[in-house]
Order: C-alpha cells, then structure tokens, then sequence
C-alpha cells in the first residue's frame, strides 16, 4: 500500500474531523442528554428530546414552515433566475458583464445588510413596497410582510438568487452556440425553440440551482431571524432560540439534528433523482 | 433562370468587408462548393442564405422569389452545421422528427419519413439512441438525415466533415456524394478542404477575402485557375520561367531543365521530389509504379508539356 498520498490528506482529514465531524458527533450526542431547569444539562441517554421533536405538532408546524418556505424560495429564485440567466447569456459584451456585477453584487454584500434592506423596504403599512404596489392599483390595502411567510420568501428568493442565475448560467454556456439556429431552421419559432431545444437542456442545472437554493433557504438564519422574528420560527432560528434563550441544548441539538437529516435526505433524493434523469442523455 | 441566385451580395461587419459582392447562379441539383482559406467570406455567405446574418447589400432569389423578406425559419433549408448541433436531450428518430413536427407532418407521416430517411444515411438501426451515445460519423448522419427529411429547397452543409478523422472523412465523402445523387437535393458546402470541394462538387467557388476568384467545375479550376491564389489554393504549383506547372505534370527524362534531387519523400502511391534547377526549387509528384527511381543527389532532366 502506498502511504504517501494519505500522508498527505491527513492535514487536510485533521482539519475536517476537529472543525466537522467532532462538534457534529457532540451535537448528536448532546440531543440524547437530558435537561432541567435546574438542574442543567445531564450527560445521561434518553430519547425524551427526539420524543418531543417528532411527537409535539409545535415541531411539526416548525419545520413544514420551514420547508414550505424552503420551496417556495426556490419556486421563485427559478422562475426569475432562470430567465434572468437566458437573457444575461444573450446580452452584448459591455452589458453583459455589467448586468452579470448587478446580479452577483449582492453577494458581497453581509446577508444581514441586505435583509436589512428589505425590513426597512417592508416595514409597517407605509412601507416603500406596500406604497409602490398600492400606486401601481396591484392592491388596495398594504399587504403584510414583516413577520410574515410571504415577505421570508421574498426576501430570501433575493438573496439566494444568484445561485440560481450562477447554476443556469454554467448550463447555459454548455450549450452549442449553433443550437437554436439548428431548430430555427427546422421553422421552429423563438417560443418553441426556448421551450423544446433550450429548457430542456438547461434542466439540470436549473435542478441543481433549486437543490442549492433550496438547502440555504432551508438552513437559512440572519433573514428569517430579521424578517420573521421571535413570532414565526423556522427550524434554524428555533434551535439559537432552544440553546440560547430557553438554555436547552439538548433540546436545540435535537432540532438542529434533524434539520441537518431532514436536509441531506431531501439534497441527496433530489440530486440522485436529477443523476439518474439526466445521465443517459448528458453524462 | 437559376434556381437560386446570389447577387451582389455584401456584408460588412463594421470596416471589414467579409463578403465583396458576390454574384453567383445555382441551377436546380447541382452541388455548389465555396471552398477558401479561414476568414474568406464562404461561411458568412451561407449564413446569409441561412438567414442568420443579414446582408449589408444585394439580394438572394430563390426561384425568382425574395429570399431575404423570408423569415429563417421559414426559408425551407436543410443545414448540417460543423458541430451538427443535434439536440442532445432526444432521441435520433426525434432530432430528425422535429422539423417535421415544426410542419405539422401527421405522426403516422411523420414516422415513416423518419424511418426512410435514416435507412438512407444508414442508421437505420439507431433510431432509439441518444447523439452522445453515437461516433462522430454516426452523428454527422444524423445531422444529414435531419437536414434532409424535410425535403428542403437546398442543403446547406458547412464545414460537415472537418471533425472527423481522414479515413471516416474520404468514406463520407463518397457516401455525401451518393446521397446528394439519389435525392438530387440542391446543395451548397462550404469548405477549407480543397480535395473535399473537388470531390464533392459539379461547380467550385474559390473564394478570398470576400470575392469569387473563380466559378467553374473542379477540373477546369484545378487545370485553369484564374489566378494564382486559386492555383495555389487547389493544390501544389511550381512557377517555372515563368509558367505555372503541376508538380504531376512534370516527369523525368532523357533532356530537358537540368537539376539535381535536393530530396525525395516516399508518400505509398507516390513519390515527392525537390529540385533544384537553374529556375529555381521545382517540386515533381510521380506515381509509384515500382519501378526505380533517382535517388537524392542524382542529375536529372525535367520534362513537361506547356498548359494552353
């Protein structure tokens, strides 16, 4: 056996086994302890923590939000960003590289600010939004979005966009330039061609956009923490709130567990799924 | 009146001119070659027939119509790109099926020309695969049975067997030519490959830097080039006091211009040699019928008969 090449990995395994798979273990661990008001966490085995998660419809509700919010974030992001990446790839050199800045800017902007941006955007009746949508006659009355599932989704289909638009955009460079030419010499129209010859191929990484945009909406913290507050909880702002403002860790570590299981289980089905789709035709 | 007629066509992109007024005459089944170096007009020129760039000047009539008021997808052309650019995400019965889709062919109508014309390129077998899961070759007929299952006004075949090796290229040549026959299908190809352009072609359009330097069939052009660029173009010259001549047409003999072999490559069929003669370096192809020939360094005396 050759020992070189693990020789050299090790640093590297080192690093992701202490900063990884050690706290990791612990949390798991630490969801079997048991806790107290008084009496603090007690490193004893019991299932009362995971009893509760799975049996109080409490936890229920937390997580089916989190999830449908999850979706719809991604529902969004892909019927924006996918068009958004279509038009983008069409765009002329100076503008293209430009609107590309515009797109992924956002990224280098703290997720905090930016959601920031929309609760002030948001906020109360006179917000900016509710007054741009009651002039343009779209509503009559302000719709709420602070403290609501609604202005979660809005708020983190925006930020998790560029992901989308990053994902469309590499499966668009993949196409051969001379593709819709092919199908419109065939006579098919701009609309046929976008729906048979491009969406088609395109798919696969729209699906990979949407299992990455769908797993950060899902794991998300800052924006439902700041759009949706202490009143509507998802799964990751429910867990900060078990470990640091009710104290129980256990608890919180339950939580977070199963948000992280819940998680690898929709990921891997999703992408298995896309693999097993897409191998025959793109490899 | 020609079947498909180019007139004055121009395109500009910015200051340069790509295609300099270039007039051309089709007649109905004939197979047109526009053969020139990278960067010569002949690709834009098809692209313009296509549709996909709009001429800066002149006309295309195809039958006496207006080509160009006719939207590119609704031209009729059957076009084999140099990436055959197959639909990857379906099946070779539907790449080929789709332009008859786009027509509104009836499925059973539709199925039965699909299945005639992959008999004709020979897949007839493969009509449930996947293009990634076929050669190069294989893809390349594809692309052909697609063009051509619409029965379209004129095949445009751009640069349709540069991505394959010399052999499969030389079989599908033979095979392109055949089918061109049978469905008689007015063809344009545009090419680098002069041995590709003379195989395949009735007529050749040498073209550099936009302009037609000649019109005319493969032979006539190779015998009787206009210029020297299409004589250069079309194959190997040697400019000797003065005239132009075919390294094949000149033999060795008993008198004539004297020189001494500088080198000699044995190519299978035949052989080169390298000359060297008062009127300068003179390059001689001769056939290899087994016999013995000079050897570098040896005296010889070139022969040949003038070019009317």
């Amino acid at each position: 056996m050759r020992v070189a090449p693990y020789l050299l990995s090790l640093p590297a395994l080192l690093l992701f086994a202490g900063v990884v798979i050690v706290p990791l273990v612990m949390t798991v661990l630490l969801s079997f302890h048991d806790w107290g008001q008084y009496k603090g966490i007690e490193p004893v085995f019991v299932l009362k923590n995971w009893q509760e998660v799975l049996s109080d419809s409490y936890f229920h509700e937390m997580f089916w939000r989190t999830f449908r919010i999850a979706f719809f974030v991604t529902l969004l992001a892909a019927m924006f960003g996918a068009p958004e990446a279509y038009i983008l790839n069409r765009m002329k050199s100076p503008w293209r590289g430009l609107f590309l800045l515009v797109i992924l800017g956002p990224l280098l902007i703290s997720v905090v600010a930016r959601t920031l941006g929309w609760a002030l955007l948001f906020g109360g009746n006179s917000g900016l939004v509710n007054k741009a949508l009651i002039s343009m006659g779209l509503i009559s009355a302000p719709l709420p979005f602070m403290f609501t599932e609604t202005g979660m989704v809005v708020a983190l289909a925006h930020v998790l966009m560029p992901y989308m638009v990053l994902a469309v955009w590499a499966a668009l460079q993949r196409l051969d330039p001379q593709i819709e030419n092919a199908a419109v010499a065939l006579g098919a129209g701009p609309f046929t061609v976008l729906r048979r010859i491009v969406l088609p191929q395109v798919m696969p990484g729209i699906l990979s956009g949407a299992i990455i945009v769908f797993a950060l909406a899902a794991s998300a913290f800052a924006t439902p923490a700041i759009i949706g507050g202490r009143r509507l909880k998802v799964a990751s702002t429910l867990a900060y709130d078990e470990f640091l403002n009710t104290l129980n860790w256990p608890l919180g570590a339950a939580v977070a567990v199963l948000l992280l299981v819940a998680l690898i289980a929709v990921v891997v089905g999703a992408s298995r799924l896309v693999e097993r789709r897409y191998a025959q035709v793109f490899g | 009146m020609a079947f498909l007629t180019l007139e004055k066509l121009t395109k500009k992109f910015g200051t340069h001119l790509a295609v300099d007024g270039l007039s051309l005459d089709v007649e109905k089944g004939e197979f047109i070659a526009l053969l020139g170096p990278s960067g010569c007009g002949k690709t834009t020129t098809l692209q313009m027939i296509a549709g996909f760039v709009e001429p800066t000047a002149g006309a295309i009539r195809l039958e006496g119509r207006d080509l160009l008021a006719t939207k590119p997808a609704k031209r009729g052309l059957g076009i084999v790109f140099q990436s055959y650019a197959l639909f990857p995400h379906m099946t070779v019965a539907g790449n080929v099926a789709f332009g008859l889709e786009m027509q509104g062919v009836a499925p059973a109508e539709r199925t039965k020309r699909v299945a005639e014309t992959l008999d004709l390129v020979g897949l007839g077998a493969f009509s449930g695969r996947f293009p990634r899961q076929m050669s190069g070759g294989q893809q390349q007929r594809v692309a052909l049975a697609r063009a051509l299952v619409i029965r379209p006004n004129i095949l445009l075949l751009d640069e349709p067997l540069s991505n394959l090796d010399a052999k499969l290229r030389e079989e599908m040549q033979i095979e392109l030519r055949q089918i061109q026959r049978t469905v008689g299908t007015t063809t344009i190809l545009v090419t680098h490959d002069q041995a590709e352009a003379m195989a395949l072609s009735d007529r050749i359009v040498v073209m550099n830097q936009g302009r037609a330097e000649q019109i005319g069939p493969p032979h006539e052009a190779y015998e009787r080039p206009a210029t020297p660029f299409v004589a250069n173009f079309l194959g190997k010259t040697n400019l000797v006091n003065g005239s132009t001549v075919r390294p094949e047409k000149i033999s060795f003999g008993p008198s004539g211009l004297a020189g001494k072999v500088r080198t000699r490559i044995f190519q299978g069929n035949h052989w080169l040699y390298q000359i060297d003669t008062d009127g300068g370096l003179v390059t001689v192809i001769r056939q290899n019928t087994g016999e013995a020939m000079p050897v570098e360094g040896a005296a010889v005396h070139l022969v040949w008969t003038a070019t009317p």
